[in-house]
């Protein structure tokens, strides 16, 4: 138990996705600048990592070993992810149509996310069994959900601050991320 | 008119500091020039190999089912890439890591499929890619000058005086990356903001 608590752990803090593996980079710059909406990508971006790091590993373990067709793993991978947002879309759409409405358009986006296919690609990679995957894709998600609420949390205010015009926007949002990534390297050493 | 689709993406609509696309290679790999080099030499060819073979088969794609089509077009020149370079070139191989496969949801490449190719002829498409392509390379190099330099004080490896003394760690580490990447952005604003105003 410990040592699954230590894979969620550092996937959250230690090596985060955004800010120490920099995984995701776009909706994080991208969907930062409003609280509500960094709410709803980082949920929804958490559920599918999810789904899409237990199925991926699923499929490779079951289906490509066995026919010797590990070659195969980033095409099988981008369709698995890319027909699970698909699905992900049609059943909240059908079930809740207010989360829907709120996710919307963030939904279709999550299939070009690379912390998405990043972490299929990396469960594979270190060799995790499936629970030790399904604990490092949840924090992996969470790691990202974490990083974008505050980041989300800092731009509210930093709309407000008087900055030199050609630092508005894009530019500071990269530094304050670099600093946001400073701390995060405070972390190290914590596992 | 040809000739404009090679250049426009070198300078005018570059794809690192005008239209912002691939932000996530373009922090991850950009830690010495060697691996700049890497990244945008595979990504120029997998752009190659995509922009052509969709505009070749944009006629036949149904409009309804474009998008996953053109994601399995580029899954598998990605997938050709990232393996012809684990055979020749282990070490950059192993350098860039998962950020080869990831070349797949680098938004460069599905965005000029997307935006040209899938509208224009091949030859066309191939004049976009390589300067969307060299526009990329110019834009990692850039990026990767200043973290090598400064966090290393080296350039493709090679110790350069003054700047071999102390180098600041944080700069090839991920921090260093956000900073460079948005003083630049910064300082791009900087100058058309200075000619508009002019």
């Amino acid at each position: 138990m410990m040592h699954l608590l230590a894979i969620l752990i550092t996937a959250i803090f230690l090596e985060n996705f955004v800010l120490n593996q920099i995984l995701g980079i776009c909706p994080f710059i991208g969907v930062s600048n409003k609280m509500d909406s960094a709410i709803g990508m980082g949920l929804a971006v958490t559920f599918v990592m999810l789904i899409a790091g237990v199925s991926t590993w699923c499929v490779n373990q079951y289906v490509l070993i066995p026919l010797k067709l590990e070659y195969l793993q980033t095409i099988a991978f981008i369709l698995i992810i890319a027909s699970l947002v698909q699905f992900i879309e049609m059943v909240i759409k059908k079930t809740a149509p207010n989360l829907y409405q709120a996710l919307g358009v963030f939904l279709p986006l999550i299939t070009t996310n690379c912390a998405v296919l990043g972490v299929a690609l990396l469960n594979i990679k270190k060799g995790y069994n499936l629970l030790e995957t399904t604990f490092n894709s949840l924090g992996g998600g969470l790691g990202f959900f974490l990083a974008l609420i505050i980041m989300a949390s800092i731009r509210e205010r930093l709309d407000l601050a008087e900055l030199p015009e050609s630092m508005k926007g894009a530019p500071i949002a990269l530094i304050t991320a670099g600093i946001l990534a400073t701390a995060f390297m405070g972390f190290s050493g914590l596992v | 008119m040809t000739i404009d689709n090679l250049f426009k993406g070198i300078w005018k609509e570059n794809p690192t500091f005008v239209i912002a696309l691939g932000i996530c290679p373009t922090l991850a790999v950009t830690t010495s020039m060697t691996n700049a080099l890497g990244m945008g030499i595979a990504a120029t060819c997998v752009l190659i190999c995509s922009n052509l073979f969709i505009s070749l088969i944009r006629k036949i794609v149904p409009d309804n089912i474009r998008i996953p089509v053109y994601i399995m077009v580029i899954a598998t020149f990605v997938t050709i890439i990232d393996k012809l370079i684990q055979a020749y070139s282990p070490a950059l191989s192993q350098s860039l890591g998962i950020f080869i496969p990831l070349i797949v949801v680098n938004c460069i490449i599905l965005g000029r499929a997307e935006a040209f190719a899938s509208k224009n002829s091949p030859i066309d498409s191939i004049l976009d890619a390589i300067g969307m392509g060299i526009g990329f390379l110019i834009g990692l190099s850039c990026i990767a000058f200043f973290r090598e330099l400064l966090g290393e004080g080296k350039l493709y490896g090679f110790p350069i005086p003054y700047f071999k003394e102390d180098p600041a760690l944080i700069m090839i580490m991920a921090p260093g990356g956000f900073f460079v990447f948005g003083l630049l952005r910064a300082l791009k604003k900087h100058l058309e903001l200075r000619r508009a105003g002019k």
